[in-house]
């Protein structure tokens, strides 16, 4: 079943569902950990790992081909009033896709969306903090390259 | 059949799916090889509203993406539905002939047993498997079923099958190595009719 059987497509959700997909392990775990109360959560289905294939098209718009296969671990819970979430994640940490599942779930509770919101805000911080530390060390040894052609004054 | 699931009515599945699903498996392999007999299911899952348990522990487990899956108009489109595609992954079909398993909740709308898929000469065993809910497993018309994996004979009494069932079993049966194998289901128990058993309703 594809994840957009599951997800459904509200853009608001699959935002957070990113974030939570593209967090270190490590410092979801953390977050989850600082929460002063966690909910407590069910699994409808436990963390299982498999492979998904990932399709490409070359250059965005060319034909369809298989990019190759990714590991993934999925999981489903279900908090006491009822909210259930979903969480895929890359790799095989089980933990990371229970906590985003439960996450996920807590996003779409009323009482419990502001606390979960401050996580995928603080993962969205340190994601951000990532991208602009790789930047800045791929812009440090960046080399431009110059062709007689542009050296040559115009007349 | 990609509309979304609404996550919040589906019911869990197995707490332990490795372990739960083989000692399923073992029990309807049982079943199925000493036809008549009666396997328990009451340990695995209790599944959505309209299926029975043993239903859904069939389904949990024998259920995947490669077996297309015919529901009766009782179950499509309800919560039983949405339960059997999340948790088991499975593609359905609108087409019995099309079916690697067919499941129906009232089995007096069972469609005809030819209507499903019969198998074909180099693929006997892709024929449908017909999970059918009846009242009980007792207290029905007395049935006589011999063949393989029955040392003599086993007499069965399943309750609230439609009129002329056992003909149509007959005629399946008749017509080795093609035909659909059968299993009833009530509650949390399971009786397998394989396409080899033979069934006849005892006289007088």
């Amino acid at each position: 079943m594809s994840l957009e059987t599951v997800v459904g497509g509200a853009p608001e959700r699959r935002r957070w569902l990113s974030v939570l997909a593209k967090a270190m392990p490590r410092e979801l775990v953390e977050a989850w950990e600082a929460l002063k109360e966690r909910p407590t959560f069910t699994a409808l289905r436990n963390a299982e790992t498999g492979l998904v294939l990932v399709r490409g098209r070359m250059g965005g718009t060319g034909d369809a081909f298989n990019v190759g296969e990714m590991t993934v671990t999925r999981a489903a819970v279900r908090l006491p009033e009822g909210e259930t979430g979903v969480g895929y994640v890359g790799g095989r940490d089980k933990r990371h896709a229970e906590l985003a599942a439960a996450v996920d779930a807590m996003m779409q509770s009323p009482t419990l969306r502001e606390r979960a919101q401050e996580i995928v805000e603080q993962l969205a911080r340190q994601q951000q903090a990532r991208r602009e530390a790789a930047a800045r060390k791929a812009a440090a040894t960046r080399v431009d390259f110059f062709t007689m052609v542009r050296m040559r004054s115009p007349d | 059949m990609s509309q979304t699931l609404d996550l919040a009515k589906i019911h869990p599945g197995f707490l332990d799916p490795v372990r739960e699903s083989q000692a399923v498996f073992r029990k309807v392999m049982d079943a199925v090889a000493r036809p008549g007999s009666v396997a328990d299911l009451a340990f695995a899952v209790d599944g959505p509203p309209g299926l029975d348990c043993a239903a859904a522990a069939v389904a949990l487990t024998l259920f995947d993406f490669e077996t297309p899956v015919w529901l009766d108009p009782a179950l499509a489109g309800g919560e039983a539905e949405g339960w059997i595609r999340f948790h088991a992954g499975c593609p359905l079909t609108p087409e019995t002939s099309r079916a690697a398993f067919a499941l129906v909740a009232r089995a007096q709308d069972c469609p005809p047993l030819s209507a499903f898929n019969q198998g074909d000469a180099k693929y006997p065993d892709r024929s449908t498997t017909v999970i059918v809910q009846v009242a009980g497993l007792e207290g029905g018309e007395p049935v006589v079923l011999t063949g393989p994996g029955i040392k003599t004979e086993t007499v069965i009494a399943p309750r609230g099958l439609p009129h002329g069932f056992w003909e149509q079993l007959e005629t399946n049966n008749a017509q080795f190595q093609y035909g659909v194998d059968v299993m009833l289901v009530a509650g949390p128990l399971l009786l397998a009719l394989p396409r080899s058993t033979r069934a006849q309703i005892r006289k007088g």
